[in-house]
């Protein structure tokens, strides 16, 4: 790692922690979207500086993708300009901020003192390729498994999401008799 | 540029969203302080992946980890509509179920 590549880790770093502090502490929830599409994307970019092109790249993207969503949801739900509406509800924050720097001392001490091991091996060459081959070759069984979930997400977000229509005629209870507002069949 | 750097910002990382998913009422908030989590997740296991062990296998941990993340986002945003429509709000205290 050159001094270069450590002062941009920090940089990217500081602007990643500093925006993921900033989703909660901003005033509206279109601003703590963007904050934390920055946050993002700062991580994206520091995985480039190790060499994981693919991964951040897709980080970046998907994150960018998903923020502009989750604006639309916002305005949709909201009813109003989120950005304009000043907004402050929580449970309170006491409590989840003493835990939160437990939690960082914690994982924090244990990433300086814990007596790590030394690399082994080197990266390959091509890392992007690698992961590809290990995909189609020895690691087949994660792709299954990662294809048949994200089929399953799209399957149980549509019932969730999708509107109870007339042609829902039983509600969630499948064994009980449909309601119907006229009876069909030919003994009506 | 260490190990032990990388972990301590995916820390602080992870530590925020910590504070947010715990403190937030509002789903969609909520969701973000997940978000930032994972976040932290992914930047620990790419540091563990350059400095431990740089084979393909920490890679596909980390696609993953970015599927969950994908899994946690439409999950959430289709209870956040369900939510909508039965309760009329986006507020997680205001919901004592998930019934339909």
């Amino acid at each position: 790692m050159s001094v270069l590549s450590g002062i941009v880790f920090w940089v990217l770093g500081a602007l990643a922690v500093g925006t993921g502090v900033a989703v909660f502490r901003v005033d509206s929830m279109a601003r703590a979207s963007y904050a934390l599409a920055v946050s993002f994307a700062a991580v994206g970019l520091a995985l480039l500086l190790v060499d994981l092109e693919f991964v951040g790249v897709v980080t970046v993207l998907m994150m960018t993708m998903e923020m502009a969503v989750m604006a639309v949801f916002m305005v949709m739900f909201m009813g109003m300009n989120p950005a304009l509406m000043p907004m402050s509800m929580t449970h309170g924050t006491r409590t989840p901020a003493v835990l939160a720097v437990g939690c960082f001392l914690l994982l924090g001490s244990g990433s300086v003192l814990v007596p790590w091991p030394t690399r082994e091996g080197s990266p390959a060459a091509d890392p992007t390729a690698s992961l590809g081959l290990a995909l189609m070759e020895s690691k087949m069984l994660v792709m299954l498994t990662v294809s048949a979930v994200l089929f399953a997400t799209v399957v149980a977000a549509l019932c969730l999401a999708a509107a109870r229509t007339r042609y829902d005629r039983f509600g969630d209870d499948l064994r009980s008799r449909p309601v119907d507002p006229i009876r069909g069949g030919v003994g009506r | 540029m260490t190990l032990q750097t990388v972990l301590l910002v995916a820390s602080a990382l992870f530590s925020v969203g910590l504070y947010g998913a715990l403190s937030q009422q509002v789903v969609v908030m909520v969701m973000m302080g997940l978000e930032l989590m994972l976040n932290g997740v992914v930047l620990a296991a790419a540091a563990f992946w350059w400095f431990l062990s740089p084979s393909p296998d920490g890679q596909v941990l980390l696609l993953v980890v970015i599927t969950a993340m994908t899994v946690e986002m439409a999950m959430g945003f289709a209870v956040a509509t369900l939510l909508h429509r039965t309760a009329g709000t986006d507020s997680a205290e205001s919901v004592a179920e998930l019934h339909g």
